[in-house]
Formats: C-alpha cells, sequence, structure tokens
C-alpha cells in the first residue's frame, strides 16, 4: 500500500478526492487495480496510459455483469471510440458506482446505461434488451413474445408520464427514486 | 481538469471569512473521512458480509447483516445488565474497592422460609449429577451469577456511596428494553416512509424489478447464473399473477361461493390444530412440572427427560405447524405472493403463541402455590425455567434445524430459505428478552449463539445449489424482518410486565425479598426523594396529567398523517399536470410542423 502511494502524487491525489465520492483508501485500491491490468513496462505512469476494453473486462466486478459493454462504453473518454479506459475514466466510473454517490448521479450513468441506442431516451427497442440482459444470454432464458409485451406494457404504464411511448431522463429518474433497491444494487465495491 | 479550473475561478471571488470557512469546511471533512475509514475496519464480518454480497446477491446479504445487528444489540444488552448489576455484586462478594454488602433482612417471615438450599447436592457428588446440574440449570448452576438467585444483596456500599441493586436491576432491564425497542426503530424507518407516501407497492413494481433488478456487486459466474435464473422466473410468476388477477375479477357468483366455504372450512381446521397444539403444551407443561419436583430419585434419567419434555414438544409444534400450513394453503385458491404471506403469518404466530402457552401454563402452577406460606425462591424457582429453556432450547434448535434440512435435501430441495431462518432467530431473541429479566447473563449467551449461527449458515448457504423460489428483495426483506423483531419484543413485554408488576416475589432469595411485587422498588425509592419532586413525579403518573397528553399526542399524530395524505394528493396532482403538459407539448409541435408544410 505504501509503495503504490507515493506513485500518485499528493496533490493530484487531493485533487482525486475532490472530485469523486471517493475516500483515499478506495483511490489507492484503484490505482493497485488498475496498474495490474497493464503489462509491466507501462505500469511507471500507469496515469496516464489506456487499458483496453478486453483488459477492463477481465476484472471479477465487471466480468459477471451483463451490462459490461454498455458500462465501458459510457465511462470511456477514447477518442477512436475503441472503449479504452484511462484511469481518470477508471476513477470516474468506481465514484459512480460508490457508496457516497449521490442517488441523481447514479440514475444519471444508470440511464445511459440502459440506453442502447444512444438516442437519449429509453423506448421499446431498449427495454426489450435491458430485459433480455437481465434473464440470461441463452435462447430459452428469455421471456416469450407475449410476456415481453406485456412487461413493456406496464413498464410503461409505470413510468411515461407523458404518454410518449418511450422514458426520457426526468422519467427515469423519477420512478427510480421511488424504488428502494436501486441504491443497493447500482453499487460496485472493491 | 476543467471541474479544477472552474472550482479556481470560483474561490477567487470570495471574500477572507468564506474562504477561511470553506478551508475549515474541507479539513472537517477531511478528518471525518479519515475516521469513517478507520472505523470500517472495525466493522465486524465486513469481509464474509461482502464476499456473499458478490456471491450471492443483496437479498442474502440482507440476512446476515440482520444477524450481525442481533450479535450488537445483545452483546450491548450484556454489557448493560453486567456493568449495572453483575459488576457491583462481584466487586462487593469478593470486597475490591473498599465496598461492603449490605443484606436484606427479612421481616415477618418465618426463618425456616429464607432459608433455601438448591436441591440434592450434599454429600458425595458423582460427575453425572454435574453434567445433570448443567444440563437442567439446577443444582450448583442456581446460585451462579447466571441466575437471578445469586443476586440476593439489597444494597452495595463502594466507599461511602450506596448503590441501591434492586433499584438497578428493574432500571436496567427498562433500559434494554427501551434500548432494544428505538434501535429497532431507527432502523426500520427508511421502508417505512417509501410505504407511507407512495400508494401502490414499491417493492413490487415492474419498474423497480427491472431498473434495480440487476445487483451490480454480483462477482462470481456461477452466481449471476443464479441470479439470471431466479429474475426470468420472478418476472414470469408476476406476469402470471397478474393474468391470474384479471381472472379472479372474472369468477362468477357461485364459484365464488365454493371458495370463500371451503376458506372457511380450511381455516377452522388450521384453527383446530393450533388449539390442539396449546392444549398439549400446556398438558405437558403441568405434567413435567409436577413430576419433576419429585424428591425420591432425583438423581434419575427420567427426571431429567420429564424436564425436557415441553421444550421438545414445542419445538416439534414448530417443525410440523409450517409443514401443515404449507400442504392446507394449496387448496384454498389465493395468488401465489398471497399464500406466501398468509403461511408466513401463520407460522409466526404459532411460534410465539407457543411461548405465550408456555408461560401461561407456568404461572397457573406458580398460583396454585399462593397459598403456601412460604415458596422456597417462589416464582423465580418456577419461572426460571424459562431462562434454562433458552439454555435448552440452544441444542434443540440446531438439532431440529439440521435435521429437518437434512430431511429437506432427501426430497431434492436445497434452498436457503430465508423466512424460516429469520424466524428461528426472532423466535430465540424474543425468550432472549424475557429471559434477560431472571438471568441476566442470558445476552451473552445470545451473543455466542447468534455467532456461531452466522458461520454454520454460511457453510449451509455455501452448499445451496439451488436459487429461492420466491427471490427475497433487499429492501422489502430488511423492512420485513425488522417488522416481525418489533412484534417479538411487543409481546415479550406483556409477560415481563406482568411478572414484574402483578407476581408477589420470593421471599427467600432473589433481590426483592422485602417488597410484595418487584415494580414496588420504585415508589419506595421515590419516597425517600424531596417532598417537591415527590409531589411532581407523583402528579406526573395521576391521571390529571396522563389524559391531557394522551390528547395532545392524537392530536399530533392527527395533524402528521393529514400532512402525509395532503402530501400524496399534491403528488398526484402534479403527474396530472405533467400529462397535460405534455399534451400542451405534442399540440404546438404538430402545429409547427402544419405552419412549416404551408408558408
Amino acid at each position: 500500500m505504501g509503495g503504490s502511494a507515493s506513485l500518485i502524487p499528493r496533490d493530484l491525489l487531493g485533487e482525486y478526492q475532490e472530485l469523486t465520492f471517493l475516500s483515499k483508501q478506495e483511490i489507492l485500491l484503484a490505482y493497485k487495480r488498475f496498474s495490474e491490468l497493464l503489462p509491466k513496462e507501462e505500469r511507471e505512469n500507469a496515469c496516464s496510459a489506456r487499458v483496453p476494453k478486453s483488459q477492463i473486462l477481465t476484472l471479477p466486478e465487471l466480468r459477471a455483469n451483463p451490462f459490461q459493454h454498455r458500462i465501458c462504453h459510457v465511462f470511456s473518454t477514447s477518442e477512436t471510440r475503441d472503449d479504452s479506459m484511462s484511469f481518470e475514466d477508471f476513477l470516474d466510473m468506481l465514484s459512480v458506482f460508490s457508496d457516497s454517490a449521490t442517488s441523481d448521479v447514479k440514475s444519471h450513468y444508470a440511464f445511459r446505461i440502459f440506453d442502447f441506442d444512444d438516442d437519449g431516451t429509453l423506448d421499446r427497442k431498449d427495454l426489450e434488451q435491458l430485459v433480455n440482459c437481465l434473464t440470461g444470454q441463452g435462447e430459452e432464458s428469455r421471456l416469450s413474445r407475449a410476456e415481453m409485451e406485456q412487461l413493456i406494457q406496464n413498464i410503461l404504464e409505470e413510468s411515461d408520464i407523458d404518454k410518449d411511448g418511450t422514458i426520457n431522463l426526468s422519467e427515469f429518474q423519477h420512478v427510480v427514486s421511488r424504488s428502494p433497491d436501486f441504491a443497493s444494487s447500482f453499487k460496485i465495491v472493491l | 481538469r476543467s471541474e479544477k479550473l472552474f472550482l479556481q475561478a470560483e474561490t477567487e471571488h470570495l471574500s477572507r471569512w468564506k474562504k477561511w470557512r470553506r478551508a475549515s469546511n474541507k479539513s472537517l471533512k477531511k478528518a471525518l473521512s479519515e475516521i469513517k475509514g478507520l472505523s470500517s475496519y472495525l466493522v465486524l464480518w465486513r469481509h464474509d458480509i461482502h464476499s456473499i454480497e458478490g456471491k450471492f446477491g443483496t437479498g442474502i446479504q440482507s440476512y446476515f447483516s440482520f444477524l450481525r445487528f442481533l450479535v450488537l444489540l445483545n452483546f450491548i444488552i450484556f454489557i448493560l445488565m453486567f456493568s449495572f448489576v453483575t459488576l457491583p455484586t462481584i466487586i462487593s462478594k469478593y470486597g475490591i474497592f473498599n465496598s461492603t454488602v449490605a443484606y436484606i433482612s427479612p421481616k415477618n417471615i418465618e426463618d425456616i422460609c429464607t432459608v433455601y438450599e438448591p436441591s440434592g447436592n450434599k454429600g458425595l457428588v458423582y460427575f453425572y449429577t454435574y453434567l445433570k446440574d448443567l444440563l437442567s440449570g439446577t443444582g450448583f448452576l442456581e446460585l451462579t451469577s447466571l441466575f437471578y438467585g445469586y443476586y440476593s444483596i439489597d444494597a452495595v456500599w463502594i466507599s461511602v456511596m450506596r448503590y441501591n441493586l434492586p433499584l438497578a436491576y428493574l432500571l436496567a432491564t427498562f433500559a434494554y428494553l427501551a434500548l432494544s425497542f428505538l434501535w429497532i426503530i431507527k432502523r426500520s424507518v427508511e421502508g417505512f416512509k417509501h410505504n407511507l407516501v407512495h400508494d401502490a407497492d414499491p417493492f413490487q413494481s415492474y419498474c423497480n424489478k427491472v431498473f434495480a433488478g440487476w445487483d451490480f456487486c454480483i462477482t462470481d459466474p456461477n452466481a449471476a447464473r443464479l441470479k439470471f435464473r431466479s429474475l426470468q422466473y420472478e418476472l414470469q410468476t408476476d406476469l402470471q399473477e397478474e393474468k391470474l388477477k384479471q381472472k379472479i375479477a372474472e369468477r362468477t357468483m357461485e364459484e365464488k361461493l365454493r371458495i370463500y366455504s371451503l376458506r372457511i372450512f380450511i381455516n377452522i381446521i388450521v384453527i383446530a390444530i393450533l388449539s390442539g397444539c396449546f392444549y398439549s403444551i400446556y398438558r405437558v407443561t403441568v405434567f413435567s412440572q409436577e413430576n419433576s419436583n419429585d424428591v425420591d430419585n432425583p438423581n434419575s434419567q427420567v427426571n431429567l427427560l420429564v424436564q425436557y419434555l415441553p421444550s421438545m414438544v414445542i419445538t416439534l409444534a414448530n417443525f410440523l405447524g409450517p409443514l401443515i400450513f404449507s400442504f392446507l394453503i394449496r387448496f384454498e385458491d389465493y395468488t401465489p405472493a398471497f399464500e406466501i404471506k398468509l403461511t408466513l403469518l401463520r407460522c409466526v404466530f404459532v411460534r410465539l403463541a407457543n411461548i405465550g402457552v408456555l408461560l401461561f401454563s407456568l404461572w397457573s402452577q406458580i398460583s396454585d402455590c399462593a397459598s403456601d406460606k412460604c415458596k422456597p425462591c417462589g416464582y423465580n424457582y418456577k419461572l426460571y425455567p424459562v431462562s434454562r429453556f433458552i439454555l435448552i432450547c440452544f441444542p434443540w434448535e440446531l438439532l431440529v434445524t439440521h435435521c429437518s434440512c437434512k430431511l429437506v435435501q432427501l426430497f431434492g430441495h436445497k434452498e436457503f430459505e430465508i423466512s424460516d431462518n429469520v424466524l428461528e432467530i426472532i423466535y430465540g431473541q424474543t425468550i432472549c428478552w424475557i429471559g434477560t429479566f431472571f438471568s441476566p447473563l442470558l445476552p451473552a449467551i445470545a451473543t455466542i449463539k447468534y455467532f456461531i449461527i452466522f458461520y454454520v449458515k454460511k457453510i449451509v448457504l455455501i452448499h445451496t445449489r439451488k436459487p429461492a423460489a420466491r427471490p427475497i428483495r433487499a429492501s422489502s426483506s430488511n423492512f420485513f424482518f425488522l417488522v416481525v423483531l418489533l412484534i417479538g419484543l411487543l409481546l415479550a413485554f406483556v409477560p415481563l410486565g406482568v411478572s414484574i408488576a402483578h407476581i408477589p416475589s420470593s421471599k427467600a432469595c432473589g433481590l426483592f425479598k422485602n417488597f410484595s411485587t418487584s415494580w414496588e422498588v420504585i415508589p419506595d425509592t421515590i419516597l425517600q426523594f424531596p417532598t417537591g419532586l415527590q409531589q411532581v413525579l407523583f402528579g406526573m403518573a395521576s391521571e390529571a396529567f396522563a389524559v391531557p397528553f394522551f390528547v395532545i399526542l392524537c392530536i399530533i399524530m392527527f395533524y402528521v398523517i393529514a400532512l402525509a395524505r395532503a402530501h400524496k394528493r399534491v403528488v398526484e396532482q402534479l403527474r396530472e399536470q405533467l400529462v397535460l403538459e405534455s399534451r400542451d407539448k405534442m399540440f404546438l409541435i404538430r402545429k409547427i410542423a402544419e405552419a412549416q408544410r404551408y408558408p
């Protein structure tokens, strides 16, 4: 632990603490895990290196997650759109998923993760893909057509307030604020 | 980067006072987060619960957090009772700190009544006797600090201070009951808030299941597979239930008649079974009490078996009851969710009512003794079987749960049934609350017991293969555990209240030798206060104060309820407004589109 502390300069550490919801130990632990994903030669400047998506997906916290690709896509700031993540992207992700993040921030990012076609609203196709992610990837684990229709109808009835057939960000945030399980399930702790 | 520049720009415009305040706020926050970081290492079982969460999800993790809460609660109750009751007694008995003991001087009682010897330990003592005494809590154990009989002193003098032990005992009892009550309420407030403001059942809504359905904490691919299956099963069950509800709404008159008469019939059967249970417990307890005082052969194994008989019967009833109920409810044709709730309710009722019947039958024995002038360790002797009951119950509970686990495994189910596990724990905790009054070191035993149960259940969980048929959600389960625990606590108030205030205490042993009931210590102490204070206290206890106080409380409660209802109505109105707004928006967009087409 002492070794990795000396590799992040102190003012940078303080800055990260101010800008994210993470505590000092959490940032140091994140640094340690991030540098383990890099090949040995690049570990010296882990702060400025980028880790390819395939490496990120080997993290135990992400490998069992059906939303792993969406998470990498949403938090990656890569200009080449290859979903690779830098250390600051990684911290960003951990900050949103941490215990102390506000539910506003969490619901904002949850909306972006669930918006599979990136068009700013959750329409029927997005909801269908979401439910398929939840029930598993095999053919026999999907819901039947009729069940899917009934389920999406119920979801829209509960959350689509302006009745336009899609869920926008504020409707999503409203329905999630009433959901008692959201805060405890939308959480990743290293 | 850009956020840092933004912060810098902001700071330049602030005055010196505001800068200082901001800097001190930051350092305070840093200090607090350091403390929080350090204290997170002190949390019990942090790593175990985290790994359970990763493997099995937050639903099952909430059960283990509940266990941890109970361990802490019992530990604190133990510290409370130990430091206020046991410690002064031990200090005075061994003469540390220059303390002396004032023994209670009995008044107006014949000498023979004041001496109590625990049965038959004179002369040759065999190892077997010790073992039997250990198992049944009689003999040498009676006079240890485990049981009430140890605390037979009136006051402890430490240097020049007089420490009134009976008062301390009673007040410590009230303190631990109040502490448990407040702590449970504090923990359950969160779940309750949701229920009050939002009408639709928030735990079961589809949005909650879909948007908050996936546990991002899961790290194990096997657990993820289990979670997929359970989510799929849950969604399908809910959709089926909705279709079933529609079908129920379309039932014809004669079908309804048939089903209602069937339900009434089954409820009568349930009541008959329950009364059979209670009657058998009553008879067995009476039989056991009568025959265990058999002085002729106090060392026989039959005697031991007879003493264990009530607890065996109760454990049997608790085991068979749920099985019978889950069999019967299939005929009543309810929706699956309601079936589970009703079965659970019936099981809770059976377990808690069994304790009630046991206590009732023990008390009926005591009132028979009222005619005797002389009761060696009187009601305490009769009622401390309750605390022995807990010691005895512990090995039985473990035995029966594991036997039933094995039995169920024989039939191929390998589920981790949360509700059953929770009910057992709450049952044990209720007995612990009742028993602590008679046996001050009981919370320590309960703490150790829950400690062991944590590790046992963890091992059982790891060997489970099937996901639970009805997946439990974290928020609803937290609330459910705490509500049932609260019911147990309120039920524990009843026997304690009756025994403190009503039942005459023994003259030969215990703290309340000089008082007719245990409660009398308090009026006695108040009479020693200065007159002014006495009048205030008596005034508070009189009707002239109590009735207006009650009326004011009712008014406050009605005000708060009316406020909540008004908030709900405002929420509804705002939702309707939103719908209208969007319609206006659609209208305007159409108008714009038309205007653009025909310029």
